[in-house]
């Protein structure tokens, strides 16, 4: 099982998530986060006194699944959420031990 | 008794009663998340107390007798207001006069947002009031008062309200000291909706202020409407002009501070001045007071939400540009230097505002230091650090 996490722009989430449901997933996990990358931040002025905002908004979504759908859905993602300007995010994946349904007590690929 | 006087002096007194609120959500927006509760509640609170107060022994002091410093008591608890009755009932001076009274203090709170411990501030307010703004409204305002008498003018309080409270806000910013992380730690404004919605409101309100002060339903009213609302657009344009030139934007903030400048400057001008003079009087003022906003920070100052950029220096502007832009056409019977009354009010204008300046700032700074000694008027640092509104009040504004 792994662990995909994808970090996107907020106005591309929902493409992303279409993709990801006409591709076949049937769960994902959503934050409101900020953070900085190459990006940078921007500056705001409030009469005449200029922060420097460093975090930008970013949409991080996670999803598990079953190892042999790990590069069809990084590759839906990454499609999904492309505008090609800097800033796009990054997408990562991790190896996950278990996966456990709570309602049923299933494990593994029958419980994503 | 002219019940079409009566009439627009009773709407104006709910129209001035309105910004009180206006001035709460306008200050309340530019603080941070953890105070605005305290913000509100310092500008609600001024409702009650300084009402109260007024109605006491505020009212008698500024408009009782004849002295020209002080009044005395034979309206105290507002007893025999009738015997003021003329064109509009002496009870609707009573009121009108009340909401003026309850806005000034609330003015302060701007400057020393974020760090006033409440029960502190409901004695600094109310010894202010009784000590320093029914005195001032006695020499300005009443007719045997000695600034009034000394030939200056101020039609809605220039003087008497803008300098006044904008000079007392600086003695106590001077006696709290500056906020905790002052200067090091950004603390830009969490709400400028609120901000907005406050501007509108205090626009709107002036209305009443300005053209109420007329305390009739004639010329002299429409014309300080027309300039009351002139001058705000100016001075709207006037700072966002500098902004923009100074900082490549024009921002939501300086739409409404400028508006403000231009509101506080017209204030001491609007049933004296005519023709062209309001937007002069506006627009210089949005200009000059975008570029007194470096005062603060040259001074080190933490004149937290700009009241002497605001209203001292919007205050001053129009005291002295009303020396220039009186016009005996419009009202009155003094010319300003542009109409040929020579420099003789300019003068007048002048002493008015100094005498108001200094008189507010040593009695201010007299009675905040001595609450600072005995009950402390600044909040210990961890209650500035949890925020106002849960080390004050124990609520909070936003539920997470």
């Amino acid at each position: 099982m792994k662990l995909i996490t994808a970090v996107v722009k907020p106005f591309k989430v929902d493409e992303v998530k279409e993709a990801l449901k006409a591709a076949g997933v049937t769960g994902i996990t959503v934050d409101e986060v900020r953070g900085f990358g190459r990006q940078g931040g921007h500056t705001e002025t409030y009469r005449g006194a200029e922060y420097q905002i460093d975090f930008v908004p970013k949409v991080r979504l996670q999803i598990v699944l079953d190892d042999d759908r790990v590069d069809d859905i990084v590759s839906c993602i990454t499609n999904a959420a492309t505008t090609g300007k800097i800033g796009d995010g990054k997408i990562w994946v991790t190896e996950v031990d278990r996966v456990i349904r709570i309602r049923t007590g299933d494990e593994g690929a029958d419980a994503v | 008794m002219d019940t079409g006087d009566t009439a627009w002096v009773l709407i104006s007194t709910a129209l001035i009663l309105f910004m009180t609120p206006g001035l709460a959500f306008f200050y309340g927006g530019m603080v941070r998340s953890k105070n605005v509760l305290g913000m509100l509640m310092q500008n609600y609170f001024a409702m009650g107390l300084i009402s109260v107060l007024w109605a006491i022994a505020g009212f008698t002091i500024a408009f009782g007798g004849t002295g020209p410093i002080v009044g005395n008591f034979e309206f105290a608890w507002l007893s025999d207001v009738s015997a003021l009755d003329g064109a509009i009932p002496g009870m609707a001076f009573v009121g009108f006069q009340m909401m003026f009274a309850v806005i000034t203090p609330a003015l302060i709170t701007g400057a020393t947002a974020d760090r006033l411990e409440f029960s502190g501030y409901a004695v600094l307010i109310g010894l202010w009031s009784i000590l320093v703004y029914a005195p001032v409204a006695r020499w300005v305002f009443n007719s045997n008062g000695w600034i009034f008498e000394s030939g200056a003018l101020d039609f809605a309080g220039g003087a008497a309200i803008h300098i006044n409270a904008g000079v007392a806000a600086l003695a106590v910013v001077l006696v709290i000291g500056n906020r905790t992380g002052h200067g090091s730690e950004p603390m830009p404004p969490h709400n400028l909706p609120l901000t907005m919605l406050g501007t509108g409101i205090l626009w709107f309100g002036w209305i009443g202020f300005n053209a109420g002060s007329a305390l009739a339903a004639d010329g002299v009213a429409a014309q300080a409407l027309v300039n009351t609302h002139l001058a705000a657009a100016a001075g709207m344009l006037g700072w966002l002009l500098v902004e923009r030139i100074k900082t490549g934007h024009a921002t939501t903030l300086g739409a409404a501070s400028g508006a403000v400048a231009g509101l506080v400057a017209i204030t001491p001008c609007a049933g004296f001045v005519g023709g062209v003079a309001p937007l002069i009087i506006g627009g210089l003022a949005g200009v000059i007071c975008v570029f007194a906003l470096a005062i603060k920070a040259r001074m080190n100052w933490d004149d937290s939400l700009d009241v002497i950029a605001v209203h001292l220096v919007g205050g001053v502007v129009g005291t002295l540009l009303l020396g220039v832009f009186a016009d005996t056409a419009v009202n009155g019977d003094v010319d300003g230097l542009a109409f040929g009354g020579g420099f003789e009010l300019l003068k007048d204008q002048f002493v008015a505002a100094v005498s108001v300046a200094a008189f507010s700032f040593a009695v201010t700074f007299l009675i905040a230091t001595a609450i600072q000694r005995t009950m402390g008027l600044r909040v210990p640092v961890e209650d500035e650090l949890l925020g106002l509104d849960q080390s004050q009040h124990a609520e909070s504004a936003y539920s997470s």
